[in-house]
């Protein structure tokens, strides 16, 4: 999505889609929607939504990249071609091969990955709507994913994005807002002792600004995880 | 045990169950600073001091004494590799599948176990992603004719229930002989398989749901 | 059992050279050395050893932005550099140290893109920043950014004559607003130590690479490694790279 000049994302305190500066965008959670993947889930803010697939742990081959005494963890991260205004070309860019690594090192430190020594658990994300915060949506699917699929988890991973427009703080931006902010801050953490496993930023903060903005993050970051779980209780309702 | 709406209760993984000076921490699983958390989503048993959580899916993962069903995968020169359903291959070594002596320049392997063979075979070691099985014991044979069926190995103690008995209902009310391999592998022969297959698959599925016996008995008995 | 070494050293707050937690290698910036290049800069850090060239290319602009030059930034992990470098398509790690060497220099404004556009809309200054590795021995970021960085200071602009660049000839420097530097945090043993070399790289459990502009704004944050950070030590973490990044600001 494009840069617009001298376009005013706040108005009155509102943001051009109608939220208050911390407000975030509708959620949807949904658990074990691909039958094939040992565990799956959709993952949706606003319009942005992410599929994530798991497949294992399973048989890792070459075997040159077993390693001997725990799970290696794959992931990539694609964006599919109509989820964009612009058309995305098929293949990787280098801007998901970047976000791959994030999401994979977001959600990696939960997993009791010495349980599957010379295996390897593949996470799959497919990017089928973008609006915004879509590594952020990305990894929560992971997440839910994860659990779906059986794999032990020390914790959840909760995540969200945060940045500033005209001056103001906000919480979940969505696409104009990301290719127009001032700053932009995708945040994931575990929810029990809140270690932060991704943390990006670009654009111009102050480092008490940063602060600040965290804080509310984590705040936030607790409607997420109380949504993760009801999500992953829905999944075996009646 | 609470009733929600029908479903037992459903543990998440990062969930605290319970504090270390209070309880015990069952499969399922972990402590950290005092507290007892589940590694699972799965279902919550408390039995006793033990807290445990059943996980609701996952792979197999091997232990030694494990009973499993396999299929022969190949032949090589001193065993077979068998598929066990799990993230690694198993072994079965020539020591540990034949009894008798073999004069392997004159004997071909596949003559024992071939390339496509069932078995019902015994974990003898699991370390590091090595997996050796054995067919010594009494039990262990190859499995002729049937259908093999596919669980969530993690439901396997549900399919068979308490002292066999939802096993051994599903086993009398369709007239079939069944095995069940502790790594998600069932194989049945008989008369209504396929009946015996929709109540197993349906096990699977509603593992989580209290009144699953009487389901499956209505289910049996049409 | 180096590992365990090295870990033994950090839990004295020591390291295998004898370096503090907080010090960096002994820093040598070469500037202009690549003639052909419209700007160029060799970094060392200890034996890390990394050459950024800066070419200019004419091309046409991004569609929003019809009056500003393009950056473009790329990193190549020569197999020259390391035993474990292989030939090929840019690996998940260079990929992200372009990435990140680029949102720095992107983020904090540092070049005036406007003063690029030769025809709006149509023909604008691209600037490619190239990263070659020579020698890995860790701490590529920040040996990458710092030698961008110094190749921008030396960037000239093409002189640009019926429709075609002439080499050689320039028209001025490339103007620079800002100086962005790029400390990488390290978290080893829950303390935090800076310019980690390859063998220090690899028992580190996280770490955070921050961009700090000359006044002090944080244009650009990449945290890695496979272990958590605590809020606190992003806190440290920013706090450490702003008072480290005034240092080496002072060598360009």
């Amino acid at each position: 999505m494009a840069k617009i000049k001298d376009i005013e994302l706040i108005k009155d305190g509102k943001r051009l889609d109608g939220r208050e500066p911390l407000e975030l965008r509708e959620i949807e959670m949904k658990v074990g929607i691909i039958p094939n993947a040992n565990g799956s889930a959709m993952v949706r803010f606003g319009k942005t939504m992410a599929v994530a697939a798991v497949y294992g742990p399973r048989l890792l081959l070459p075997k040159h990249l077993q390693e001997s005494d725990r799970a290696i963890v794959q992931c990539r991260y694609n964006m599919a071609p109509f989820s964009s205004d612009e058309r995305v070309k098929p293949g990787p860019s280098r801007r998901e091969i970047e976000i791959s690594k994030v999401v994979r090192q977001a959600v990696e430190p939960v997993l009791f990955l010495e349980n599957y020594p010379k295996t390897t658990i593949d996470i799959f994300i497919e990017i089928i709507q973008a609006d915004g915060s879509t590594r952020v949506a990305s990894v929560n699917a992971a997440s839910l994913a994860l659990a779906d699929a059986g794999v032990p988890m020390r914790d959840l991973v909760v995540a969200l994005s945060g940045g500033k427009i005209d001056g103001t703080l906000i919480l979940d931006l969505n696409g104009i807002e990301d290719n127009n902010s001032e700053a932009d801050m995708p945040l994931a953490f575990t929810p029990n002792k809140k270690e932060i496993t991704l943390l990006q930023m670009d654009g111009e903060l102050k480092p008490e600004e940063i602060k600040r903005l965290m804080k509310e993050m984590f705040k936030a970051g607790e409607e997420i995880y109380k949504m993760q779980v009801k999500a992953l209780k829905d999944r075996y309702s009646v | 045990m609470m009733r929600e709406n029908g479903v037992r209760e459903i543990a998440y993984p990062g969930q605290i169950l319970g504090k270390k000076k209070d309880f015990l921490p069952g499969n399922g699983t972990f402590e950290d600073e005092g507290n007892i958390i589940s590694k699972h989503l799965g279902i919550l048993v408390r039995s006793g001091n033990y807290i445990s959580v059943i996980p609701l899916s996952g792979v197999y993962v091997p232990r030694p004494g494990d009973h499993v069903i396999g299929i022969v995968t190949a032949v090589e020169k001193v065993g077979w590799v068998v598929d066990i359903n799990s993230p690694w291959e198993a072994f079965l070594s020539l020591s540990e599948g034949v009894d008798e002596f073999i004069d392997l320049k004159r004997v071909l392997l596949n003559k024992y176990y071939d390339e496509g063979d069932v078995i019902y075979t015994q974990i003898l070691s699991a370390k590091r992603g090595d997996i050796q099985l054995t067919m010594k014991g009494p039990a262990f044979k190859k499995l002729r004719e049937g259908v093999l069926v596919k669980i969530t190995p993690s439901k396997v103690p549900r399919l068979i229930g308490k002292e066999g008995s939802m096993i051994n209902l599903i086993k009398e009310k369709t007239k079939t002989v069944i095995r069940v391999g502790q790594n998600g592998i069932v194989w049945i022969s008989g008369e209504k398989v396929d009946k015996a297959i929709m109540a197993i698959k349906r096990i699977d599925e509603k593992s989580h749901i209290y009144g699953l016996t009487e389901e499956i008995t209505r289910m049996l008995s049409d | 059992m180096r590992a365990s070494y090295i870990l033994k050293l950090i839990e004295k707050n020591e390291r295998i050279d004898g370096r503090r937690l907080d010090e960096f290698r002994p820093i040598s910036i070469e500037k202009d050395i690549i003639e052909k290049a419209e700007g160029s800069a060799r970094v060392k850090l200890g034996k890390t050893d990394v050459i950024a060239g800066i070419k200019m290319e004419i091309e046409t602009p991004f569609p929003d932005t019809p009056n500003e030059g393009v950056l473009k930034t790329n990193a190549e992990f020569a197999p020259i550099a390391h035993p474990e470098f292989v030939p090929g398509p840019p690996s998940e790690d260079a990929t992200e140290l372009a990435r990140v060497v680029d949102r720095g220099i992107r983020e904090s404004k540092s070049i005036d893109l406007e003063k690029l556009c030769l025809v709006e809309g149509e023909k604008v200054w691209g600037i490619f920043i190239d990263i070659h590795i020579i020698n890995h021995d860790g701490n590529l970021i920040d040996a990458s950014a710092l030698a961008s960085l110094a190749a921008l200071t030396t960037a000239k602009i093409p002189k640009y004559e019926d429709g075609k660049i002439v080499r050689g000839e320039y028209v001025g420097k490339l103007p620079l607003l800002h100086m962005p530097i790029n400390i990488t945090v390290y978290k080893i043993l829950g303390k935090y130590v800076l310019d980690l070399n390859r063998e220090e790289e690899d028992v580190a459990d996280a770490w955070l690479s921050i961009a700090v502009r000359e006044d002090g704004y944080v244009c650009s944050m990449q945290k890695g490694g496979n272990k958590g950070l605590s809020l606190k030590n992003v806190d440290d973490m920013i706090d450490l790279a702003a008072q480290k990044s005034k240092e080496l600001r002072k060598l360009l």
